[in-house]
């Protein structure tokens, strides 16, 4: 699973790693359990999207400062440890930033601690790089899972409610498509984007092929 | 690989504790800094969620006292733990300091889980004269119209829960009836297609209110106007 490629990448690639080449959500399908729970609303999917990176990026930070002084044999439960504790943290700010916003991401806040995302690129990416590499990389990953939660949020949020940001839309006569905030409406959208992403790359594979011949 | 580095160089058990342990101390402050950092932050905010809800369903209060009502042995303001068979509610008051109207929360198993209610009570027409939704995970769409739904909330301008004339009781229990079925001032007119979580705010109100009024009461006068 490693993306680690055998040349040293620039600053700019390990960044765009995550948000393009790698991303978690369309291209690695990882983070499943948060992106079809939260993303009813575009507002949910952005503090979800905001609250994952600052756990990853700070998570990646300390694995990789502690890389060498960790054990191998130890660093799992290190890892995690780190991990629940920055979550712990990030639940409390959120509890004092605003307590409807933590009612509505319920759960999934905690559940953030198992997320394979962060585990992933603590034991892929963080624990074999310096400091600095390892949260730039962190943060293209935090970014492309925010963007991955945002696409379903926002087509969610319109088709589900008729409104984005809970600024309404349609006005009052639109008759909101439930289904879309309701479960399957998860699997719905995010089924949809992949089948775009995957019908977009087969066309330039098509086009490259016939250039080429 | 890990095996191969395992088998060259073995690492010491001392090391592996003493890493843990000083990781777990390190994310001990880091957790207990977060919480102190933030504690009263998250009650000023849990503060004025209490707020916000009571003031919804009592639209004149401006301040909020929290209250106990034992069962049997009145009513007292509500400190520290609570006693047994306790139940809380909110007193509204005015800008003058006089009772604006009584608050209190109220649960019903609705069609996904609990519907957890605050509704408003007015003691000059013994009746409900509003509600706003705490809690509840019910269908978007459907069983949420409970919040929207004119019809739906016009029950709540003035539903009676008038005791019987020995304050012991409901003279008559709040009910949830059929949709275009109410006849009678305690019924909740259902919402067609809602009937579900309708009937769960019903039984929250029943509930709350049967356990709540003749405690309550009886003892009007203690809160009638807030303490200095």
């Amino acid at each position: 699973m490693s993306p680690t490629p055998a040349n040293t990448p620039t600053t700019w690639d390990e960044f765009l790693e995550g948000i393009w080449k790698q991303n978690p959500v369309f291209v690695m399908i990882l983070g499943m359990c948060p992106t079809l729970a939260v993303t009813v609303s575009a507002v949910n999917a952005l503090s979800m999207g905001i609250s994952t990176a600052l756990v990853l990026i700070a998570s990646c930070g300390l694995v990789s400062l502690m890389r060498n002084i960790v054990p191998k044999e130890v660093r799992i439960a290190t890892y995690i440890v780190i991990i629940a504790t920055l979550v712990t943290a990030v639940d409390y700010a959120i509890q004092a930033i605003s307590l409807a916003l933590y009612d509505a991401l319920g759960a999934f806040i905690q559940l953030i601690v198992v997320n394979c995302i962060i585990l992933g690129r603590a034991e892929a990416h963080a624990s074999k790089n310096p400091p600095l590499p390892a949260m730039i990389n962190a943060a293209g990953m935090g970014v492309g899972f925010t963007i991955g939660l945002l696409s379903l949020g926002v087509v969610r949020e319109i088709l589900g409610a008729g409104s984005l940001f809970g600024i309404s839309l349609f006005g009052a006569q639109f008759q909101p498509w439930v289904v879309m905030v309701l479960p399957p409406g998860g699997f719905f959208v995010l089924g949809s984007w992949l089948l775009f992403f995957s019908w977009r790359a087969r066309r330039q594979q098509a086009r490259e092929a016939t250039q080429n011949a | 690989m890990t095996e191969q580095v395992a088998a060259q160089q073995v690492t010491p058990t001392g090391a592996m504790i003493r890493t843990l342990g000083l990781v777990s101390a390190i994310c001990g402050l880091i957790i207990v800094g977060s919480y102190q950092g933030t504690f009263s932050a998250v009650q000023e905010n849990k503060r004025i969620a209490l707020e916000r809800a009571v003031f919804k369903v009592v639209p004149k209060a401006k301040a909020v006292g929290e209250f106990y009502a034992v069962p049997g042995k009145g009513i007292a303001p509500a400190a520290g733990e609570a006693p047994a068979g306790a139940i809380k509610f909110y007193v509204g008051y005015d800008a003058a300091g006089q009772l604006a109207g009584i608050a209190a929360e109220g649960s019903g198993k609705g069609y996904a889980d609990a519907v957890r209610i605050m509704f408003g009570y007015q003691p000059y027409c013994q009746c409900i004269t509003g509600i706003g939704v705490v809690a509840m995970r019910e269908t978007p769409g459907i069983g949420d119209k409970i919040l929207t739904d004119r019809a739906f909330l016009a029950n709540f301008e003035a539903l009676d829960v008038k005791l019987s004339a020995d304050l012991a009781a409901l003279a008559n229990e709040v009910k949830t009836v059929k949709h275009g079925t109410k006849t009678h001032p305690w019924q909740i007119d259902a919402i067609a297609g809602a009937t579900i979580t309708s009937r769960a705010v019903g039984r929250g109100i029943n509930d709350a209110a049967k356990a709540l009024l003749p405690a309550l009461v009886p003892q009007l006068d203690k809160i009638r106007s807030k303490a200095p």
